[in-house]
């Protein structure tokens, strides 16, 4: 297949590994073509991990599928520009992406047990970017899946390699997945909730796996998740988005610390942490608006305490203060300062 | 526009795998299940399957009232008139020509439409009712009903139909109620397959072990339960085998050991006509064709029904035809 | 996979079976079985003695017994046309059959694949539509008038292949395959299409996808044999139904194989041939469900598992 010299050399060492900016995303649903992405932008560097936080269906998900070209034909990138090494990827051929897929930008999905071939060895399934990328053997690529293997911590793992999916855990089947994704050093790993569907101790190790990989291989990491707790232990930085839009976004600390949008401190007011015994744990109101209603002035303002008339009739632009944050919301210095 | 969530529309029950997926993932749309009037739209959306819905209603009526129109003259033979090709220049009986019989090849396409029709309606009624009641409780209940169930239904499975339907006729003699019964015995397993899955699948389902622990009576759960979402499948099914029993009625009228002269088949008119093939091409092109038109229909609304009572897909038939050329790969529940 | 092999060797003797028991109480429900063994014209002598040469005076139970030895010992008695032994009538008829039906199964599940994956890979597309009405249209198309509609265009009016018969070249092949393919063909098409679209949008589709395989890999490498096991249920079903077509086509076009040594058998009245032909499909059908457990077998690991050794 394609080897190694087709792909674009590796960044300086300063520049974004990879770069999304305005990033929009249509979906056609039978109710009509609504907006699920909206003008998403944000950067990270090698051995960096940057957080995209949010609730379901607040896009996430369907910006890492666009950032890795896996989207569903019913959804479309209708703007924006991905790029990975200096070059957009949206602008490639199937062929030029499908070179980066595995070497450059690679993906972890939430649900192990499909995301495995049920009717392959999961040797051969670790060892297949090597024969897409690498052109190598299938004894070679056994050898280095077994080499993986013994990596992401699967005991046993030359017996191991000849086993089926279904024939290991949700932790291992989770490792395995991991296993694949870095199997070629990609600049870029996106971990799409990688821990949802474990058990708490196993999430743990898989959070721990992904960070000594990270580490080892100097990747940048995007995680996506709805974990506050997660975001604030593993990274580096915090994108918030809710309906389609990035509210909020900055290094992690600071974000934490003092968020400066509505929305942000909503969610981290509904920590449990935070509560008060005897009172009821706070959360916030009401739920997020459909795609086909999201209102015209901020999308934020059916749920927002601060709501006012501007936040109705203008939506707020992200809008950048000088410390590296910044914040969808007209009254942001007034909440930095409440 | 109408506007129905296809991951819940339909599924009242919605305690399923399913039921756990954050609701905000879902394309936005109203949660309601469709009313007859977007069953009606739906169909219109669909070309094909509004065309074949149209022939089979014709060919229904024709089947029904069709002999009280054209009375005897499926029958009534003139010799001077023998063998005429069709035009429009002699009546409205000489529109498709005369067999060698000189009888009117129209009206005896009308005829054997009823005979046809009461052939493979009730045949396909009682193997979809007795198959169905069978498949429910083998899945349901499982275990060793349900390995019986299944080992009868591979006995008559695994041996053709039309031999089935040979040797049966070949021992007793054949009438149109011996088909209807030889053909409604060897369907009985394809329902029953069916039906013992999804009552197999839906059993382990929460909302049945919900009504299990409520003491509800099997019969009931699976009547209330089991049933209504086994049902469209299993109609699409019986529309689909339709097809299945009229071709193989037509296949033993055609060999001879179906229905019997002086009653025509449209299986039988293609044997007959086919010796005057070279010179009366009519006689065996137009009675195929009718066969062919109403099995088509039958299976292009086949096709149609599984999107349409599949709640994962039916989202497909709401979308406007242009853009569902480019889009509509992927049922919306798999985006994340 | 040899537990596995057993397991369903034995499931699938059952209806073999039945087979062999339910053509003995066939024949003997009509009353005297002698009626089905001679011709109408025969005298009270003739099946007396008939009676008493194959038994038929004996009690029931002894009577089975004759007839499952016999049925082991492949003896069914001799054709009352020709005076051959009724199981070397069959086995001479069965290659022909065997042939046209091999071929058949062969070129529609090689060409089901391929279209099927084609509709499949962009589902609603010109081609996905194309495809599915043909298909459509070949499962509902009675084979006989198919079978008639060939001769009368290729071979009456075009003249460019023979109306009948096995004499000649390639060509004699071409109707009798093309009739008896189409339904398979069509059926097929619609199936490996039905469960290529489901394989094709699993996440390790996606997976796959990531990894920078290019859509042959992705098709082939991993959707397919992950679409494979309804493709060969109803690929198993369909072969068992080619019987009902080799009836059809060889009465048609005058092909000696089973199908039409079994429905002369029947218009003749030739029950010992009958029976034999009818048995000998059921062992052909027996074998091929064995087949297609192997088949699933080594497509599906979690098939080979799913029975405790």
């Amino acid at each position: 297949m394609t080897t190694n010299t087709a792909v674009p050399s590796p960044p300086a060492a300063d520049a974004p590994a990879l770069d999304v900016e305005g990033l929009c995303v249509d979906l056609s649903t039978p109710a009509g073509r609504v907006r699920a992405v909206d003008g998403v932008s944000f950067s990270v560097r090698r051995g960096r991990t940057l957080a995209l936080l949010g609730e379901s269906g607040c896009g996430k998900s369907m910006t890492a599928l666009s950032v890795v070209g896996l989207l569903d034909p019913a959804a479309d990138v209708t703007g924006g520009a991905v790029r990975v090494r200096g070059d957009d990827t949206l602008k490639m051929s199937p062929a030029q992406r499908r070179r980066l897929a595995g070497p450059v930008l690679s993906i972890v999905f939430q649900d192990a047990l499909t995301a495995l071939n049920p009717v392959q060895p999961v040797g051969r399934q670790i060892g297949e970017p090597f024969r897409i990328h690498r052109g190598l053997s299938r004894r070679q690529a056994h050898e280095k899946a077994i080499e993986l293997m013994t990596r992401v911590g699967i005991p046993e793992p030359r017996q191991r390699a000849r086993s089926y999916p279904h024939q290991f855990s949700g932790g291992m089947r989770q490792r395995l997945l991991i296993a694949m994704a870095v199997a070629l050093d990609p600049d870029v790993l996106i971990a799409d909730e990688p821990t949802t569907a474990l058990d708490v101790t196993v999430q743990a190790q898989i959070m721990r796996l992904l960070r000594d990989l990270q580490d080892e291989r100097e990747m940048a990491l995007v995680l996506i998740t709805h974990d506050l707790a997660v975001v604030a232990q593993r990274a580096d930085d915090v994108v918030v988005m809710y309906a389609g839009t990035v509210v909020e976004n900055g290094p992690v600390r600071d974000v934490f610390a003092d968020p400066r949008h509505p929305y942000t401190r909503g969610l981290l007011d509904s920590v449990p942490e935070h509560a008060v015994r005897g009172r009821p744990l706070p959360a916030v109101p009401g739920s997020p608006p459909e795609l086909s209603a999201v209102p015209t002035g901020c999308v934020f303002q059916d749920r927002c305490p601060l709501v006012r008339e501007r936040c109705v009739q203008e939506r707020p632009t992200l809008r950048t203060s000088g410390d590296g944050r910044s914040a969808a919301c007209h009254f942001s210095e007034e909440l930095a300062r409440a | 526009m109408s506007r129905e969530d296809p991951t819940t529309a339909d599924d009242t029950d919605d305690t399923g795998p399913g039921a756990d997926r954050p609701t905000a993932d879902r394309p936005p749309a109203a949660r309601a299940t469709p009313h007859r009037a977007s069953w009606w739209r739906m169909l219109g959306r669909d070309r094909a399957a509004s065309v074949a819905a149209v022939v089979l209603t014709l060919v229904t009526l024709v089947a029904l009232f069709g002999r009280l129109v054209i009375g005897d003259r499926a029958q009534r033979q003139d010799l001077d008139a023998s063998l005429r090709p069709p035009s429009v220049g002699d009546g409205v009986y000489g529109l498709l020509g005369t067999d060698v019989l000189g009888r009117s090849v129209l009206a005896r396409l009308v005829d054997a439409a009823a005979t046809t029709l009461s052939v493979a309606v009730p045949a396909v009624l009682c193997s979809l009712v007795i198959g169905a009641a069978l498949g429910l409780w083998a899945g349901y209940h499982g275990g060793r009903r349900e390995s019986v169930a299944l080992r009868v239904a591979d006995v008559i499975l695994s041996f053709p139909s039309l031999l089935i339907a040979v040797v049966v006729l070949y021992v007793f003699s054949p009438s149109a109620l011996n088909i209807v019964l030889i053909l409604a015995v060897a369907r009985i397993p394809v329902y029953l397959r069916t039906a013992r899955a999804e009552a197999a699948e839906l059993r382990s389902r929460l909302f049945v072990d919900a009504a299990r622990t409520f003491g509800t009576p099997s019969r009931d759960i699976i009547r209330r339960h089991i049933l209504p979402i086994a049902l469209p499948t299993l109609l699409t099914v019986a529309t689909l085998d339709f097809c299945f029993v009229m071709l193989t009625e037509s296949s033993l009228s055609f060999l001879g050991i179906g229905i019997q002269p002086p009653d025509v088949s449209w299986g039988l008119m293609v044997a007959q006509g086919r010796q005057y093939l070279q010179s009366a091409w009519w006689i065996t092109v137009l009675p195929g064709l009718a066969i062919v038109f109403t099995t088509v229909s039958a299976t292009v609304l086949a096709a149609w029904a599984r999107i349409a009572t599949d709640p994962a897909q039916r989202w497909r038939l709401t979308l406007p035809t242009k853009r569902r050329g480019a889009s509509a790969a992927v049922p919306p529940e798999l985006i994340p | 996979m040899f537990p596995f092999l057993r397991k369903r060797m034995i499931s699938s003797a059952i209806p073999l079976f039945c087979v062999v028991l339910g053509v003995f109480f066939l024949a003997r429900m009509t009353g005297n079985p002698v009626d089905l063994y001679l011709p109408l014209s025969a005298t009270a002598e003739q099946r007396a003695e008939f009676s008493a040469a194959q038994g038929f005076d004996l009690s029931i139970p002894a009577q089975l017994w004759n007839y499952l030895v016999d049925a082991a010992h492949l003896d069914f008695g001799t054709s009352l046309r020709t005076g051959q032994p009724a199981t070397e009538m069959v086995l001479d008829a069965f290659p022909v059959t065997l042939q046209l039906a091999g071929m058949t199964m062969l070129l529609a599940i090689t060409g089901a694949v391929v279209v099927g994956s084609l509709a499949a890979y962009r589902p609603n597309s010109p081609v996905d539509r194309i495809a599915s009405l043909l298909s459509m249209t070949a499962a509902s198309i009675p084979d006989f008038w198919f079978a008639i509609m060939g001769v009368l265009v290729f071979g009456v009016s075009l003249g460019w292949l023979p109306t009948s018969g096995t004499l000649g070249g390639p060509e004699i092949w071409v109707l009798p395959i093309a009739t008896l393919l189409i339904r398979p063909f069509g059926v097929l098409v619609q199936v490996v299409r039905g469960s290529m679209v489901t394989a094709l949008s699993a996440p390790y589709v996606k997976i796959a996808r990531s990894k920078g395989a290019t859509p042959q890999r992705v098709i082939f490498g991993h959707a397919l044999r992950n679409a494979v096991t309804p493709v060969l249920t109803v690929a198993g079903d369909l072969a068992v139904g080619l019987v009902n077509g080799a009836v059809i086509v060889e009465t048609i076009f005058g092909w000696p194989g089973i199908g039409k040594l079994m429905i002369d058998s029947i218009l003749q009245r030739d029950f010992a041939v009958l029976q034999a032909a009818v048995l000998l499909t059921a062992v052909t059908i027996f074998a091929l469900n064995i087949l297609v457990d192997v088949c699933h077998a080594l497509a599906d690991p979690r098939v080979r598992q799913a029975v405790p050794a």
